[in-house]
């Protein structure tokens, strides 16, 4: 007698399947390990090349970043897989570790301590909970309304008003950066957009991939063309010709991935301007605060990057706008 | 004495080094197998359990911390300073007398101070390695207080061990005296090169040199 498998196992079980993973966004790792695959390639060739020391300077810093792209290529194509909880998990770690450098970063005092506490462990991870349950009305304010009014209150509380407004005005903005911006990006997974249903997790890799490309076509083309800074008080590394060619080398790549998103070519090509623009402002506004700091970078654990809160800098300022664009225009 | 760390120390190894952040800078000098008294500033109730945890593995099983009696002798907290962390319990403020002692009886210094000192070294015996907080007590981190006479005394005592500096930047802002909740901040541990009592070199002078060298390990501005 041969009985099959399945009647031992409870229909329960044998019926639960993985959400398939969505074809364009298959296509889209597809694309992205291309792009590294070519990345290493050309950089290795690079390396045997370079001649002088300031070249190869370069190159070994430009191979190091290719080394931790595939890195965290690897953990967000895990994590979108895994789907919402797996996104929302990722992205409330980043919001913790962006925050952590940052506050680090900044002078507290003793007296900002059980604020800190609460921006940590019970506001950042609430603002992501709060995307898990679906509760929109809560997330939008959790951050610009309550935690606004608590942070000074509790500060106040603890009796120490050297520097108050200050130290009050850096933990909000901190909050504000590294937990209430940044979770917009995965917010995108609870946006309902006709016609696009179940399909969230490839509107969220199409603004993380843009805007992290507009990131590197500034830096590449910077590096070749780069002439005429933009501030050079604030960002060195930043030139017109990075910036003319970066936004629009992005922004054509955002209009030739129209096919993932809910929009049309043109609307996907304004979309993506939008999100290079901000992210380009984003780093600038980052950049801003290191220099005032005394710092190059927010940290050390991303090889060649910096800290978290160096290569999420752009994505921290292009995700509310991208949300909200996307939010009104095309949501339900 | 065993190799075995206790699995708590592990526990608490690991979570300290999570919340901590803590990014190790040997400067000075390598982890090496050898006996050696780390000296470090003192803030927060994380230090010795960072310095520790920074070390490698086979280090940790064989560094002792050097604790105040009277705070760590009963209960919960004596359970983990002598049976988690093999601590060494020792008397605050005997060293103070045994140098006191030193310059006023030299023919009998058998005061409590020199069997604090007698105690350390008999606790490091053949190849064991202290951590050990020169200030004494914990500070709020903005200063460095005067180092106490014990580390003269253990390294007059015992001149074949290493004293590394050691200088631990940041947690006093992520555990503070008096707080039992931490703020998560990234830290910084920094080892600096041995030093050692110089020939006809005079014990405040010794502790002044000390003093400098944790404090030249601060990590400079714009660095």
């Amino acid at each position: 007698m041969i009985l099959a498998m399945q009647d031992y196992i409870p229909r329960r079980y044998t019926e639960f399947k993985w959400d398939k993973p969505d074809g364009s966004l298959l296509l889209l790792f597809g694309g992205v390990l291309l792009l590294l695959i070519v990345a290493s390639i050309v950089g290795a060739i690079l390396k045997q090349t370079a001649r002088s020391e300031s070249a190869q300077r370069v190159i070994a810093n430009l191979n190091s970043r290719t080394r931790a792209w595939w890195k965290m290529s690897a953990i967000f194509a895990l994590t979108l897989l895994v789907g919402k909880i797996g996104s929302l998990i990722l992205f409330a770690l980043l919001s913790f570790l962006a925050l952590r450098e940052y506050i680090t970063l900044v002078p507290t005092r003793r007296g900002d301590h059980r604020t800190l506490f609460w921006t940590f462990f019970i506001i950042t991870p609430l603002q992501y909970y709060l995307i898990a349950i679906n509760w929109y009305g809560f997330f939008a304010i959790l951050i610009p309304a309550f935690a606004f009014v608590f942070i000074p209150a509790r500060i106040a509380l603890a009796g120490d008003t050297e520097h108050f407004l200050e130290r009050a005005a850096k933990i909000q903005f901190g909050l504000m950066i590294c937990a209430y911006c940044l979770s917009h990006a995965p917010a995108l997974l609870i946006l309902k957009i006709p016609h696009y249903e179940g399909r969230n997790s490839v509107l969220l890799l199409y603004l993380v991939l843009v805007d992290q490309m507009s990131d590197v076509l500034q830096y590449v083309w910077g590096k070749l063309l780069g002439r005429h800074k933009i501030a050079p008080n604030v960002s060195p590394n930043k030139t017109w010709e990075g910036f003319g060619g970066g936004v629009t080398t992005a922004t054509l790549l955002g209009a030739f991935l129209s096919w993932a998103t809910p929009f049309t070519r043109w609307q996907s090509a304004g979309m993506s301007l939008a999100i290079t623009i901000l992210g380009f402002l984003g780093g600038l506004v980052m950049s801003a605060i290191k220099r005032d700091a005394g710092v190059k970078d927010f940290g050390t654990v991303i090889e060649g990057h910096g800290g978290i809160l160096d290569r999420i800098d752009s994505l921290c300022f292009a995700a509310p706008v991208f949300f909200h664009l996307v939010r009104y225009w095309f949501a339900r | 004495m065993s190799d075995k760390i206790h699995p708590l120390a592990r526990i608490i190894a690991a979570v300290a080094r999570g919340l901590s952040g803590v990014q190790v800078r040997w400067q000075g000098c390598v982890p090496e197998p050898r006996q050696r008294i780390y000296f470090a500033n003192h803030t927060s109730h994380l230090d010795f359990v960072v310095l520790w945890s920074a070390l490698p593995k086979k280090l940790r099983a064989r560094t002792r911390p050097v604790a105040a009696k009277d705070y760590w002798q009963a209960g919960f907290r004596s359970f983990l300073a002598q049976r988690v962390f093999r601590a060494v319990l020792v008397e605050r403020g005997a060293a103070a007398r045994a140098a006191h002692e030193e310059h006023k009886h030299e023919e009998q210094a058998h005061g409590t101070g020199f069997a604090v000192i007698e105690q350390l070294a008999e606790a490091m015996g053949e190849r064991d390695s202290l951590i050990f907080f020169p200030e004494g007590t914990r500070g709020t981190g903005e200063t460095l207080a005067e180092f106490k006479s014990g580390l003269y005394h253990l390294a007059k005592r015992r001149p074949d061990v290493e004293l590394i500096p050691a200088y631990l930047e940041n947690l006093n802002r992520i555990l503070p005296k008096g707080e039992f909740l931490p703020a998560p901040l990234v830290s910084t541990l920094t080892f600096g090169a041995p030093i050692r009592v110089e020939e006809g070199e005079q014990k405040h002078e010794f502790l002044e040199r000390a003093r400098a060298a944790v404090l030249s390990l601060r990590r400079k501005e714009n660095e």
